[in-house]
Protein backbone atom coordinates (compact mmCIF):
# COMPACT_ATOMS: atom_id res chain seq x y z
CA UNK A 1 0.00 0.00 0.00
CA UNK A 2 1.01 3.21 -0.65
CA UNK A 3 1.90 6.02 2.25
CA UNK A 4 -0.95 8.28 3.15
CA UNK A 5 1.98 11.35 3.63
CA UNK A 6 3.25 11.56 0.35
CA UNK A 7 1.29 8.75 -1.80
CA UNK A 8 4.27 8.08 -4.02
CA UNK A 9 6.25 5.44 -2.17
CA UNK A 10 5.46 2.27 -0.15
CA UNK A 11 3.80 2.36 2.92
CA UNK A 12 6.12 0.34 5.53
CA UNK A 13 5.37 1.65 9.04
CA UNK A 14 1.89 1.99 10.75
CA UNK A 15 1.72 4.79 13.17
CA UNK A 16 -1.42 4.72 15.63
CA UNK A 17 -2.06 8.06 17.00
CA UNK A 18 -4.73 8.93 19.84
CA UNK A 19 -5.81 11.90 19.33
CA UNK A 20 -7.58 14.24 21.94
CA UNK A 21 -10.90 13.35 21.24
CA UNK A 22 -10.50 9.38 21.87
CA UNK A 23 -10.70 8.67 18.21
CA UNK A 24 -7.02 6.53 16.85
CA UNK A 25 -6.01 7.86 13.94
CA UNK A 26 -3.75 4.88 11.48
CA UNK A 27 -1.54 6.61 9.68
CA UNK A 28 0.61 4.31 6.84
CA UNK A 29 3.86 6.04 5.78
CA UNK A 30 7.01 5.06 3.83
CA UNK A 31 10.27 5.51 5.34
CA UNK A 32 11.21 9.38 4.35
CA UNK A 33 7.87 10.32 5.64
CA UNK A 34 8.25 8.33 8.56
CA UNK A 35 11.72 9.74 9.61
CA UNK A 36 10.31 13.30 8.78
CA UNK A 37 7.95 12.97 11.57
CA UNK A 38 10.75 11.67 14.25
CA UNK A 39 9.62 8.12 13.66
CA UNK A 40 12.28 5.76 13.77
CA UNK A 41 11.68 2.75 11.28
CA UNK A 42 12.90 -0.71 12.08
CA UNK A 43 14.74 -2.57 9.80
CA UNK A 44 12.96 -5.55 10.27
CA UNK A 45 9.36 -3.97 10.15
CA UNK A 46 7.87 -6.08 7.58
CA UNK A 47 6.36 -4.96 4.70
CA UNK A 48 3.33 -7.10 3.08
CA UNK A 49 0.86 -9.57 5.30
CA UNK A 50 2.69 -12.26 4.35
CA UNK A 51 5.94 -10.68 6.27
CA UNK A 52 3.91 -10.01 8.85
CA UNK A 53 2.86 -13.38 9.66
CA UNK A 54 6.64 -14.69 8.84
CA UNK A 55 8.05 -12.41 11.26
CA UNK A 56 5.44 -13.53 14.20
CA UNK A 57 6.35 -17.58 13.26
CA UNK A 58 9.80 -17.11 14.08
CA UNK A 59 8.66 -14.95 17.35
CA UNK A 60 6.19 -17.98 18.39
CA UNK A 61 8.11 -20.12 21.20
CA UNK A 62 5.11 -22.86 20.26
CA UNK A 63 6.19 -26.43 20.91
CA UNK A 64 5.80 -27.20 17.30
CA UNK A 65 9.06 -27.44 15.62
CA UNK A 66 9.29 -24.62 13.51
CA UNK A 67 11.95 -25.47 10.27
CA UNK A 68 12.54 -29.42 11.05
CA UNK A 69 9.55 -31.00 9.27
CA UNK A 70 10.51 -30.77 5.70
CA UNK A 71 8.32 -32.19 2.42
CA UNK A 72 8.68 -35.74 1.31
CA UNK A 73 8.81 -34.73 -2.15
CA UNK A 74 10.46 -31.34 -2.55
CA UNK A 75 12.57 -31.20 0.71
CA UNK A 76 11.43 -27.66 1.97
CA UNK A 77 10.82 -26.88 5.38
CA UNK A 78 8.97 -24.05 7.06
CA UNK A 79 11.80 -22.28 7.63
CA UNK A 80 12.91 -22.17 3.69
CA UNK A 81 9.69 -20.85 3.02
CA UNK A 82 10.18 -18.11 5.97
CA UNK A 83 13.37 -17.18 4.01
CA UNK A 84 12.58 -16.98 0.59
CA UNK A 85 8.52 -16.48 0.90
CA UNK A 86 7.48 -19.03 -1.46
CA UNK A 87 6.77 -22.91 -1.19
CA UNK A 88 8.61 -25.82 -2.61
CA UNK A 89 5.80 -27.63 -4.46
CA UNK A 90 2.24 -28.74 -4.47
CA UNK A 91 3.32 -31.31 -1.89
CA UNK A 92 3.89 -28.58 0.58
CA UNK A 93 0.57 -27.83 1.17
CA UNK A 94 -0.36 -31.01 2.64
CA UNK A 95 3.04 -31.22 4.61
CA UNK A 96 2.49 -28.10 6.24
CA UNK A 97 -1.53 -27.65 6.01
CA UNK A 98 -2.46 -26.56 9.77
CA UNK A 99 0.37 -23.80 9.18
CA UNK A 100 -0.61 -22.70 5.69
CA UNK A 101 -4.63 -22.85 6.68
CA UNK A 102 -4.01 -20.06 9.36
CA UNK A 103 -1.43 -18.04 7.07
CA UNK A 104 -4.61 -18.13 4.42
CA UNK A 105 -6.70 -17.21 6.31
CA UNK A 106 -5.19 -14.37 7.85
CA UNK A 107 -3.69 -13.27 3.80
CA UNK A 108 -7.25 -13.76 2.49
CA UNK A 109 -9.85 -13.94 5.40
CA UNK A 110 -10.80 -17.41 4.18
CA UNK A 111 -8.66 -20.54 3.52
CA UNK A 112 -11.65 -22.14 1.41
CA UNK A 113 -11.63 -21.89 -2.43
CA UNK A 114 -14.93 -21.61 -4.08
CA UNK A 115 -13.81 -20.60 -7.29
CA UNK A 116 -13.61 -23.10 -10.33
CA UNK A 117 -12.84 -26.66 -9.55
CA UNK A 118 -10.64 -28.52 -11.44
CA UNK A 119 -9.85 -32.41 -12.86
CA UNK A 120 -6.55 -33.11 -14.09
CA UNK A 121 -6.76 -34.79 -17.63
CA UNK A 122 -5.82 -38.74 -17.44
CA UNK A 123 -2.50 -39.36 -17.86
CA UNK A 124 -0.56 -40.26 -20.94
CA UNK A 125 -0.94 -40.38 -24.17
CA UNK A 126 -2.69 -37.86 -27.17
CA UNK A 127 -6.12 -36.46 -26.85
CA UNK A 128 -6.60 -37.42 -22.78
CA UNK A 129 -6.49 -41.62 -23.38
CA UNK A 130 -4.23 -43.49 -21.13
CA UNK A 131 -1.52 -45.48 -22.28
CA UNK A 132 -2.31 -48.15 -20.09
CA UNK A 133 -5.88 -48.27 -21.56
CA UNK A 134 -4.81 -48.12 -25.06
CA UNK A 135 -2.07 -51.06 -24.33
CA UNK A 136 -4.95 -53.06 -23.29
CA UNK A 137 -7.26 -52.97 -25.46
CA UNK A 138 -4.73 -54.29 -27.78
CA UNK A 139 -3.65 -56.92 -25.94
CA UNK A 140 -7.54 -58.29 -25.92
CA UNK A 141 -7.69 -57.73 -29.41
CA UNK A 142 -4.45 -59.69 -29.53
CA UNK A 143 -5.58 -62.42 -27.40
CA UNK A 144 -8.64 -62.40 -29.56
CA UNK A 145 -7.03 -62.63 -32.85
CA UNK A 146 -4.69 -65.34 -31.60
CA UNK A 147 -1.66 -63.38 -31.95
CA UNK A 148 -0.07 -64.89 -28.27
CA UNK A 149 3.39 -63.59 -29.43
CA UNK A 150 2.33 -60.11 -29.60
CA UNK A 151 -0.16 -60.77 -26.75
CA UNK A 152 2.94 -61.29 -24.17
CA UNK A 153 4.86 -57.96 -25.78
CA UNK A 154 1.70 -56.15 -25.01
CA UNK A 155 1.24 -57.72 -21.64
CA UNK A 156 5.10 -56.87 -20.56
CA UNK A 157 4.85 -53.41 -21.59
CA UNK A 158 1.54 -52.93 -19.14
CA UNK A 159 3.51 -55.22 -16.77
CA UNK A 160 6.48 -52.25 -17.31
CA UNK A 161 4.18 -49.02 -16.91
CA UNK A 162 2.40 -50.14 -13.67
CA UNK B 1 18.10 -16.31 -30.63
CA UNK B 2 16.77 -12.28 -30.92
CA UNK B 3 13.55 -11.01 -30.75
CA UNK B 4 11.69 -9.87 -33.68
CA UNK B 5 8.53 -8.29 -32.45
CA UNK B 6 7.55 -7.35 -36.05
CA UNK B 7 6.38 -11.14 -35.80
CA UNK B 8 3.98 -10.55 -32.88
CA UNK B 9 0.59 -8.73 -34.12
CA UNK B 10 1.30 -5.06 -33.53
CA UNK B 11 4.33 -5.53 -31.75
CA UNK B 12 2.81 -7.25 -29.05
CA UNK B 13 1.34 -3.94 -27.97
CA UNK B 14 -2.23 -3.87 -29.59
CA UNK B 15 -3.67 -3.18 -26.05
CA UNK B 16 -2.29 0.37 -27.17
CA UNK B 17 -4.98 1.02 -29.55
CA UNK B 18 -6.73 2.97 -27.18
CA UNK B 19 -10.23 1.04 -28.64
CA UNK B 20 -11.66 -0.13 -25.20
CA UNK B 21 -14.30 1.48 -22.95
CA UNK B 22 -12.79 4.38 -20.84
CA UNK B 23 -9.85 4.76 -22.60
CA UNK B 24 -9.02 8.06 -21.70
CA UNK B 25 -8.64 7.25 -18.12
CA UNK B 26 -8.72 3.23 -17.93
CA UNK B 27 -5.28 2.45 -20.07
CA UNK B 28 -5.55 -0.71 -19.91
CA UNK B 29 -7.15 -4.13 -18.38
CA UNK B 30 -5.01 -6.87 -17.43
CA UNK B 31 -5.76 -10.79 -15.89
CA UNK B 32 -3.26 -13.07 -14.77
CA UNK B 33 -3.90 -16.53 -13.68
CA UNK B 34 -0.99 -18.68 -11.78
CA UNK B 35 -1.23 -22.47 -12.23
CA UNK B 36 1.42 -24.84 -11.65
CA UNK B 37 2.60 -28.63 -13.12
CA UNK B 38 1.59 -31.10 -10.72
CA UNK B 39 4.89 -33.63 -10.41
CA UNK B 40 7.61 -30.70 -10.64
CA UNK B 41 8.78 -28.72 -7.52
CA UNK B 42 7.79 -25.13 -7.93
CA UNK B 43 9.88 -22.14 -8.89
CA UNK B 44 12.02 -21.61 -5.22
CA UNK B 45 12.98 -25.52 -5.72
CA UNK B 46 12.76 -26.64 -9.16
CA UNK B 47 16.47 -27.48 -10.91
CA UNK B 48 17.44 -26.52 -14.21
CA UNK B 49 16.24 -29.77 -15.71
CA UNK B 50 12.99 -30.00 -14.37
CA UNK B 51 12.10 -26.45 -15.08
CA UNK B 52 13.09 -27.67 -19.12
CA UNK B 53 10.84 -30.94 -18.40
CA UNK B 54 8.16 -28.40 -17.81
CA UNK B 55 8.69 -25.91 -20.79
CA UNK B 56 8.61 -29.46 -22.70
CA UNK B 57 5.36 -30.46 -21.38
CA UNK B 58 3.44 -26.79 -22.00
CA UNK B 59 4.88 -26.34 -25.08
CA UNK B 60 3.35 -29.51 -26.26
CA UNK B 61 0.38 -28.39 -25.09
CA UNK B 62 0.12 -25.16 -26.60
CA UNK B 63 0.64 -26.28 -29.76
CA UNK B 64 -2.76 -28.62 -29.05
CA UNK B 65 -4.29 -25.80 -27.73
CA UNK B 66 -7.04 -23.71 -30.09
CA UNK B 67 -6.70 -20.58 -28.18
CA UNK B 68 -2.93 -20.28 -28.71
CA UNK B 69 -2.76 -21.04 -32.16
CA UNK B 70 -0.28 -19.33 -33.63
CA UNK B 71 1.38 -17.92 -30.98
CA UNK B 72 5.15 -16.74 -30.73
CA UNK B 73 7.57 -18.90 -28.15
CA UNK B 74 10.32 -16.61 -27.11
CA UNK B 75 12.68 -18.28 -24.98
CA UNK B 76 13.57 -15.53 -22.44
CA UNK B 77 15.94 -17.19 -21.01
CA UNK B 78 18.55 -17.04 -24.62
CA UNK B 79 17.86 -13.26 -25.15
CA UNK B 80 20.34 -10.66 -23.77
CA UNK B 81 19.41 -8.20 -21.07
CA UNK B 82 18.49 -5.35 -23.55
CA UNK B 83 15.98 -8.02 -25.28
CA UNK B 84 14.74 -8.69 -21.80
CA UNK B 85 14.32 -5.13 -20.94
CA UNK B 86 12.42 -4.06 -24.11
CA UNK B 87 9.60 -7.33 -23.58
CA UNK B 88 9.28 -5.59 -20.36
CA UNK B 89 8.65 -2.60 -21.55
CA UNK B 90 5.69 -3.22 -23.63
CA UNK B 91 4.46 -5.59 -20.43
CA UNK B 92 4.98 -8.61 -22.16
CA UNK B 93 6.62 -10.47 -19.38
CA UNK B 94 7.68 -9.39 -15.79
CA UNK B 95 10.32 -7.94 -13.96
CA UNK B 96 10.98 -11.40 -12.84
CA UNK B 97 10.57 -13.74 -15.94
CA UNK B 98 13.18 -11.32 -17.54
CA UNK B 99 16.02 -11.65 -14.96
CA UNK B 100 15.45 -8.11 -14.23
CA UNK B 101 14.57 -8.20 -10.41
CA UNK B 102 17.82 -8.25 -8.70
CA UNK B 103 16.58 -11.08 -6.28
CA UNK B 104 15.57 -13.31 -8.61
CA UNK B 105 18.24 -13.68 -11.52
CA UNK B 106 17.05 -15.20 -15.42
CA UNK B 107 16.16 -18.78 -14.69
CA UNK B 108 16.95 -21.24 -17.44
CA UNK B 109 13.43 -22.25 -18.47
CA UNK B 110 12.16 -19.08 -18.76
CA UNK B 111 10.06 -18.58 -21.61
CA UNK B 112 6.44 -17.21 -22.87
CA UNK B 113 4.46 -17.61 -25.64
CA UNK B 114 3.14 -14.54 -27.04
CA UNK B 115 -0.68 -15.04 -28.37
CA UNK B 116 -2.75 -13.01 -30.33
CA UNK B 117 -5.16 -12.12 -27.31
CA UNK B 118 -3.51 -13.49 -24.35
CA UNK B 119 0.42 -14.78 -23.52
CA UNK B 120 1.85 -17.96 -21.41
CA UNK B 121 4.68 -17.00 -19.04
CA UNK B 122 6.72 -19.92 -18.44
CA UNK B 123 9.14 -20.81 -15.40
CA UNK B 124 8.07 -17.34 -13.59
CA UNK B 125 7.32 -17.19 -9.95
CA UNK B 126 4.61 -20.36 -10.81
CA UNK B 127 5.30 -22.64 -13.71
CA UNK B 128 1.92 -20.94 -15.43
CA UNK B 129 0.78 -17.25 -15.74
CA UNK B 130 -1.61 -16.93 -18.55
CA UNK B 131 -2.33 -13.36 -19.21
CA UNK B 132 -4.92 -11.55 -20.86
CA UNK B 133 -4.28 -7.54 -21.85
CA UNK B 134 -6.96 -5.57 -23.40
CA UNK B 135 -7.19 -2.08 -24.19
CA UNK B 136 -9.48 0.22 -21.88
CA UNK B 137 -11.99 -1.06 -19.47
CA UNK B 138 -12.75 -4.93 -20.01
CA UNK B 139 -12.50 -7.38 -17.81
CA UNK B 140 -15.39 -9.63 -19.37
CA UNK B 141 -13.32 -9.70 -22.74
CA UNK B 142 -10.43 -10.53 -21.29
CA UNK B 143 -11.40 -13.03 -18.50
CA UNK B 144 -13.03 -14.73 -21.61
CA UNK B 145 -9.66 -15.26 -23.33
CA UNK B 146 -7.71 -16.17 -20.37
CA UNK B 147 -10.83 -18.98 -19.42
CA UNK B 148 -9.82 -20.61 -23.12
CA UNK B 149 -6.31 -20.88 -22.18
CA UNK B 150 -6.82 -22.27 -18.74
CA UNK B 151 -8.97 -24.58 -20.02
CA UNK B 152 -7.01 -25.33 -23.17
CA UNK B 153 -3.73 -26.08 -21.23
CA UNK B 154 -5.84 -27.24 -18.11
CA UNK B 155 -7.05 -30.23 -20.22
CA UNK B 156 -3.79 -31.08 -21.40
CA UNK B 157 -0.90 -30.60 -18.42
CA UNK B 158 -2.25 -31.70 -14.98
CA UNK B 159 -2.29 -28.30 -12.99
CA UNK B 160 -1.63 -28.90 -8.95
CA UNK B 161 -4.69 -28.15 -7.43
CA UNK B 162 -6.32 -28.70 -3.97
CA UNK B 163 -9.93 -29.81 -3.36
CA UNK B 164 -9.70 -27.63 0.29
CA UNK B 165 -7.34 -24.53 -1.11
CA UNK B 166 -7.64 -24.56 -4.94
CA UNK B 167 -5.28 -23.96 -7.37
CA UNK B 168 -1.76 -24.14 -5.46
CA UNK B 169 1.07 -21.68 -6.29
CA UNK B 170 4.06 -20.79 -5.06
CA UNK B 171 3.20 -17.49 -3.10
CA UNK B 172 0.40 -18.24 -0.98
CA UNK B 173 -0.91 -14.59 -1.48
CA UNK B 174 -1.91 -16.10 -5.14
CA UNK B 175 -3.57 -19.67 -3.67
CA UNK B 176 -6.98 -20.44 -4.67
CA UNK B 177 -8.36 -19.10 -8.15
CA UNK B 178 -4.85 -17.99 -8.82
CA UNK B 179 -6.13 -14.65 -10.20
CA UNK B 180 -5.46 -11.55 -10.44
CA UNK B 181 -7.32 -9.14 -12.31
CA UNK B 182 -6.04 -5.27 -12.84
CA UNK B 183 -6.74 -1.95 -14.31
CA UNK B 184 -4.88 0.97 -15.16
CA UNK B 185 -6.01 4.14 -14.58
CA UNK B 186 -5.41 7.80 -14.98
CA UNK B 187 -6.24 10.12 -11.76
CA UNK B 188 -5.29 13.27 -12.44
CA UNK B 189 -8.43 15.12 -11.38
CA UNK B 190 -8.15 13.16 -8.01
CA UNK B 191 -4.71 13.96 -7.28
CA UNK B 192 -5.21 17.59 -8.29
CA UNK B 193 -8.41 17.84 -6.41
CA UNK B 194 -5.87 16.05 -3.36
CA UNK B 195 -9.34 13.87 -3.25
CA UNK B 196 -7.34 10.86 -4.39
CA UNK B 197 -6.44 9.68 -0.51
CA UNK B 198 -9.60 9.11 0.24
CA UNK B 199 -10.20 7.10 -2.87
CA UNK B 200 -7.09 5.10 -2.13
CA UNK B 201 -8.30 4.07 1.42
CA UNK B 202 -11.46 3.32 -0.14
CA UNK B 203 -10.25 1.08 -2.28
CA UNK B 204 -8.62 -0.67 0.42
CA UNK B 205 -11.64 -1.52 2.38
CA UNK B 206 -13.20 -2.76 -0.26
CA UNK B 207 -10.36 -5.89 -0.66
CA UNK B 208 -8.76 -4.16 -3.62
CA UNK B 209 -5.16 -2.89 -3.36
CA UNK B 210 -3.25 0.12 -6.12
CA UNK B 211 0.33 0.20 -7.07
CA UNK B 212 2.20 2.68 -9.23
CA UNK B 213 2.70 2.15 -13.26
CA UNK B 214 4.70 -1.00 -12.88
CA UNK B 215 3.34 -3.09 -10.91
CA UNK B 216 5.09 -4.58 -7.43
CA UNK B 217 6.81 -2.37 -5.39
CA UNK B 218 6.76 0.99 -8.33
CA UNK B 219 5.78 4.49 -7.03
CA UNK B 220 2.87 6.01 -8.43
CA UNK B 221 4.18 8.14 -11.90
CA UNK B 222 2.15 9.73 -13.96
CA UNK B 223 -0.84 9.64 -11.78
CA UNK B 224 -1.31 5.93 -13.09
CA UNK B 225 -2.41 3.60 -10.87
CA UNK B 226 -2.73 -0.29 -11.27
CA UNK B 227 -5.94 -1.40 -9.23
CA UNK B 228 -6.16 -4.85 -8.39
CA UNK B 229 -7.73 -7.40 -6.15
CA UNK B 230 -6.04 -8.43 -2.94
CA UNK B 231 -7.26 -11.89 -2.16
CA UNK B 232 -7.59 -14.87 -4.46
CA UNK B 233 -9.27 -17.25 -1.91
CA UNK B 234 -12.42 -17.89 -0.61
CA UNK B 235 -14.61 -15.62 -3.80
CA UNK B 236 -15.34 -17.33 -7.05
CA UNK B 237 -13.94 -15.75 -10.01
CA UNK B 238 -16.51 -13.95 -11.00
CA UNK B 239 -17.48 -12.65 -7.65
CA UNK B 240 -13.80 -10.97 -7.95
CA UNK B 241 -14.46 -9.46 -11.20
CA UNK B 242 -17.68 -8.21 -9.94
CA UNK B 243 -15.76 -6.46 -7.09
CA UNK B 244 -13.54 -4.76 -9.05
CA UNK B 245 -15.64 -4.25 -12.10
CA UNK B 246 -18.29 -2.33 -9.68
CA UNK B 247 -15.21 -0.28 -7.45
CA UNK B 248 -13.38 0.79 -10.69
CA UNK B 249 -16.38 2.17 -11.81
CA UNK B 250 -17.22 3.98 -9.05
CA UNK B 251 -13.79 5.35 -9.45
CA UNK B 252 -14.38 6.09 -12.55
CA UNK B 253 -17.48 8.49 -11.52
CA UNK B 254 -15.06 10.38 -8.84
CA UNK B 255 -12.29 10.96 -11.55
CA UNK B 256 -14.87 12.71 -13.85
CA UNK B 257 -16.50 14.47 -11.19
CA UNK B 258 -12.95 16.13 -9.77
CA UNK B 259 -12.46 16.88 -13.51
CA UNK B 260 -15.36 18.76 -13.77
CA UNK B 261 -15.05 20.40 -10.49
CA UNK B 262 -11.09 21.74 -11.81
CA UNK B 263 -13.01 23.18 -14.82
CA UNK B 264 -15.57 25.07 -12.94
CA UNK B 265 -12.88 26.10 -9.90
CA UNK B 266 -9.53 26.32 -11.62
CA UNK B 267 -10.53 26.19 -15.22
CA UNK B 268 -7.77 28.82 -16.73
CA UNK B 269 -5.24 27.94 -13.69
CA UNK B 270 -5.49 24.40 -14.94
CA UNK B 271 -5.83 25.34 -19.18
CA UNK B 272 -2.55 27.01 -18.35
CA UNK B 273 -0.76 24.08 -16.87
CA UNK B 274 -1.54 21.56 -19.28
CA UNK B 275 -0.86 23.79 -21.83
CA UNK B 276 2.83 24.46 -20.90
CA UNK B 277 3.36 20.73 -20.25
CA UNK B 278 2.00 20.26 -23.84
CA UNK B 279 4.89 22.84 -24.75
CA UNK B 280 7.76 21.45 -22.98
CA UNK B 281 6.92 18.17 -24.62
CA UNK B 282 6.50 20.02 -28.47
CA UNK B 283 9.98 22.02 -27.67
CA UNK B 284 11.96 20.82 -25.06
CA UNK B 285 15.53 19.34 -25.94
CA UNK B 286 15.92 16.82 -23.37
CA UNK B 287 13.52 14.86 -20.80
CA UNK B 288 13.69 12.41 -18.29
CA UNK B 289 11.85 9.94 -17.57
CA UNK B 290 9.92 10.74 -14.98
CA UNK B 291 9.51 14.77 -16.98
CA UNK B 292 8.38 12.54 -19.54
CA UNK B 293 6.21 10.49 -17.67
CA UNK B 294 4.51 13.84 -15.78
CA UNK B 295 3.81 16.22 -18.99
CA UNK B 296 2.42 13.17 -20.29
CA UNK B 297 -0.13 12.75 -17.78
CA UNK B 298 -0.73 16.43 -18.22
CA UNK B 299 -1.44 16.24 -21.83
CA UNK B 300 -3.44 13.33 -20.98
CA UNK B 301 -6.01 14.97 -19.02
CA UNK B 302 -5.91 17.82 -21.48
CA UNK B 303 -6.94 15.30 -24.30
CA UNK B 304 -9.44 14.19 -21.94
CA UNK B 305 -11.02 17.31 -21.18
CA UNK B 306 -11.26 18.57 -24.91
CA UNK B 307 -8.70 20.96 -23.93
CA UNK B 308 -6.67 20.29 -26.80
CA UNK B 309 -7.83 18.56 -29.92
CA UNK B 310 -6.51 16.59 -32.37
CA UNK B 311 -4.19 14.57 -30.13
CA UNK B 312 -4.74 11.01 -30.11
CA UNK B 313 -4.62 8.84 -27.09
CA UNK B 314 -3.45 6.41 -29.03
CA UNK B 315 -0.53 8.16 -29.70
CA UNK B 316 0.09 8.83 -25.89
CA UNK B 317 0.03 5.10 -24.87
CA UNK B 318 2.52 4.53 -27.04
CA UNK B 319 5.05 7.68 -26.06
CA UNK B 320 4.66 5.84 -22.76
CA UNK B 321 6.20 2.93 -23.62
CA UNK B 322 8.49 4.43 -26.43
CA UNK B 323 10.07 6.45 -24.00
CA UNK B 324 11.43 3.85 -21.81
CA UNK B 325 15.19 2.83 -21.52
CA UNK B 326 15.29 0.27 -24.00
CA UNK B 327 13.06 1.39 -26.16
CA UNK B 328 15.46 4.26 -27.04
CA UNK B 329 18.06 2.26 -27.02
CA UNK B 330 16.68 0.24 -29.61
CA UNK B 331 15.65 3.20 -31.69
CA UNK B 332 18.67 4.71 -31.48
CA UNK B 333 20.64 1.51 -32.26
CA UNK B 334 23.02 1.92 -29.45
CA UNK B 335 23.58 1.79 -25.78
CA UNK B 336 23.11 5.46 -24.02
CA UNK B 337 24.10 7.13 -21.86
CA UNK B 338 21.53 8.69 -19.37
CA UNK B 339 22.42 12.58 -21.23
CA UNK B 340 22.01 10.79 -24.40
CA UNK B 341 18.64 9.21 -23.36
CA UNK B 342 16.98 12.10 -22.42
CA UNK B 343 17.81 13.90 -25.64
CA UNK B 344 16.88 10.77 -27.46
CA UNK B 345 13.52 10.39 -25.45
CA UNK B 346 13.17 14.66 -26.00
CA UNK B 347 13.09 14.07 -30.09
CA UNK B 348 10.99 10.72 -30.10
CA UNK B 349 8.07 13.34 -28.63
CA UNK B 350 9.09 15.98 -30.52
CA UNK B 351 8.35 13.71 -33.50
CA UNK B 352 5.27 12.17 -32.48
CA UNK B 353 3.43 15.22 -31.24
CA UNK B 354 4.69 17.28 -34.57
CA UNK B 355 3.61 14.41 -36.92
CA UNK B 356 0.46 14.35 -34.97
CA UNK B 357 0.11 18.32 -34.94
CA UNK B 358 0.75 18.31 -38.73
CA UNK B 359 -1.56 15.61 -39.71
CA UNK B 360 -4.38 17.95 -37.91
CA UNK B 361 -4.38 20.06 -40.26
Amino acid sequence: MMCDNCKQNDAVITLTQPTASGVVNTLHLCEKCAAERGVEPSASVPKTALGTFLLSMHKQAAPVPVGTERCAFCGSSLRDFKESERLGCARCYTTFEGSLRDLLRRLHGNSKHVGKSYQAPDAEGEHGVSLRAELQDRLRRAVDSEQFELAAKLRDQIKASE
Amino acid sequence: MSIDLSLLPDGGVSWLDASGEHAGIVLSTRIRLARNLEGFAFAARAREGERLRVLSSVRDAVGASPSLQNSLLVRVDELSGQERLLLHERHLVSKELAGLDHRHPIRSGAAVFLGASSSVMVNEEDHLRIQALRSGFDLDEAYASIERVDADLGGRVPYAYHPEFGFLTSCPTNTGTGMRASVLIHLPGLVLTKEIGKVLNGLQTMGLTYRGLYGEGSEVIGNFFQISNQTTLGRSEEELLEQIKHVVRSVIGHEEEARRVLLRDAGYIIEDKLWRAYGTLRYARSLTFDEAMNYLSGVRLAVGLKLISGLSVYTLNKLLIFSQAAHLTYLEGRSLTDGEAGLARARYVRQALADEAGSSG
